[in-house]
């Protein structure tokens, strides 16, 4: 029973150890945040990095998703004979929450693990640490352009998947299930509101993509220097994205849609 | 003041070693790295510091560095405390040391041109033809001007090498620090080394410390040595004091024996406590 308890301690501590230098790897790399901005070069070569490399995955998942919304949301809408109301569920399910939700939790498979792998292995193989003697930070020269590039990376993201996906609805909706085209745009026009859906939603996904590259760039830089720490921190980056991720997700909701 | 008394004051710094580490201790955890030590690097000259594998080689190279600090005492480079100045001082420190990493720490990302050039474009504004120029001769003294357009997986173990020194010389440092060069090289790499670390020390002024434990060579360049053990200095002097040193520690390192002071066995049970034997069992 002790024992029980001195290991439940134990992992308490590590945990609340772990979060102390999640917040400390923040602190330290704020002041290198606006001095990144001045070499645009770099977060222009991490945007292209994280972000135009992730184009593929996120715009073929946000067409199976609009695909799937569409023959869902007809079967439901139908029942109910407002089929032409089809395009407004499509678009609002994608703006407000799965085009922010899905393409964080892409971006944390596909970007995040990445960094993570990236700066763990120039950890592991002394690079970050050649930086620091040549007088070189490696929060301003490697870090902060990453953080950047996440940041600007997931709201585009998230916005090309919620077009890809209301193309995906259209395509099956007035393509193969005969909804009017007219009403399948028209409704998207009239019910989307500019404040309440699309600028919370690219909130959302500011914040997604904040918590994304955090995390992601953390476990690199806080990962053991072998090959057992990198893979471990690679998969704790996609699980505590993921996880963060969701959990925000519902308090947002929450605090912006006044449910 | 006067010319002579100019000329007096010039003398005695160029006479003041370039590092001076003075009653340093370092641990990590439990383990006592470093207990009490003293060294001095004299300016200008080779200074090899030998030991055993985990003596804490590498430690002392980061914790003059200032990538360490240590648990008690001073490292002086140069005249400055490294462990008092504040982070851009430190920073402004390190431009004027050079540092070889045991695996080179290039950057996987850049060519072999872009990562001697690397420490160029990060610290000063020169035009991009000052700074071909600047690397290709750096790369001419380690004779790998024609390996520029090479990516670093095409690099073997002593070309990786040759780089980073080509890279820790981009900014005409005062101060080289060599770790391990020589581990794991055939014997013409180790050659090429050995007079490269020898040749570009005298042609450019540099103060060299060296860590390694490999003893033919460090001996052969080494103005100076000292040898780590359980973290103490157990000797010091030039290659010759070190040949002539009688301390058991000294001659079983020098002469690769097995057993010794250092033991060859982890400390651990004894063997019949290990293997249930009773004493008369155990043949040595």
């Amino acid at each position: 029973m002790i024992e029980f308890l001195a290991r439940l301690g134990g992992g308490v501590l590590h945990a609340l150890a772990r979060l102390g230098r999640w917040f400390g790897f923040m602190l330290s790399l704020l002041p290198a945040l606006p001095a990144s901005l001045l070499r645009p070069r770099l977060v222009v070569d991490q945007l292209y990095q994280v972000g135009v490399l992730s184009l593929q995955i996120i715009l073929v998942a946000g067409a199976f998703v609009g695909l799937v919304l569409g023959l869902q949301g007809y079967s439901i809408l139908a029942t109910y004979g407002s089929a032409e109301s089809l395009g407004v569920v499509v678009a609002l399910s994608l703006v407000r929450e799965l085009g922010p939700v899905l393409t964080a939790l892409l971006f944390a498979g596909r970007a995040g693990s990445a960094l993570t792998a990236e700066l763990g292995l120039m950890k592991s193989t002394e690079q970050l640490a050649g930086m620091e003697m040549m007088a070189v930070d490696p929060l301003k020269r490697v870090v902060a352009p990453r953080f950047w590039a996440g940041v600007i990376a997931m709201p585009l993201l998230a916005a090309l998947f919620s077009l890809v996906g209301v193309l995906g609805g259209f395509a099956i909706g007035v393509g193969l299930l005969g909804v009017d085209s007219g009403s399948y745009w028209s409704q998207i026009q009239s019910q989307v509101d500019f404040h309440e859906d699309i600028v919370n939603g690219v909130l959302k996904s500011l914040v997604f993509g904040v918590v994304a590259a955090w995390i992601a760039l953390f476990e690199g830089y806080d990962c053991l220097p072998t090959a057992e720490g990198v893979s471990r921190a690679t998969t704790r980056t996609v699980v505590n994205t993921s996880l963060a991720v969701l959990g925000l997700d519902f308090i947002m909701t929450a605090l912006m849609f006044n449910v | 003041m006067s010319l002579a008394a100019h000329e007096e004051g010039r003398e005695a710094e160029l006479a003041a070693p370039f590092v001076e580490i003075k009653n340093l201790s370092f641990a990590r955890g439990e383990r006592l790295i470093f207990d009490n030590i003293s060294l001095s690097i004299p300016r200008g000259k080779i200074t090899g510091i030998m030991g055993p594998s985990g003596t804490g080689k590498t430690t002392l190279l980061k914790l003059i560095g200032g990538q360490l600090r240590p648990d008690a005492g001073e490292v002086w480079v140069d005249g400055q405390n490294v462990h008092a100045l504040p982070r851009k001082a430190l920073f402004a420190l390190r431009q004027r040391m050079g540092m070889l990493f045991q695996h080179g720490a290039l950057l996987t990302d850049l060519s072999v041109f872009e990562n001697v050039a690397f420490p160029l474009r990060e610290h000063t504004r020169l035009p991009e033809s000052m700074i071909r120029d600047l690397v290709l001769m750096k790369l001419n003294a380690v004779g790998l001007r024609g390996a520029r357009d090479l990516h670093t997986a095409e690099l073997s173990g002593g070309m990786a090498r040759r780089v980073a020194f080509a890279r820790a010389l981009a900014l005409d440092p005062q101060l080289v620090m060599f770790d391990e060069p020589f581990t794991g090289q055939d014997p013409m790499t180790l050659g090429v080394l050995v007079r490269l670390i020898r040749s570009l020390n005298d042609a450019l002024g540099l103060t060299s410390i060296l860590v390694s434990h490999d003893v033919a060579e460090t001996l052969s360049i080494a103005d100076q040595l000292y040898l780590l053990a359980e973290g103490k200095v157990v000797a010091a002097g030039t290659a010759e004091d070190m040949r002539s040193n009688a301390s058991p520690w000294v001659q079983q390192f020098m002469q690769g024996l097995a057993d010794g002071p250092a033991p060859f066995h982890y400390p651990t049970d004894s063997l019949h406590a290990d293997f249930r034997l009773s004493a008369p069992e155990i043949r040595a």
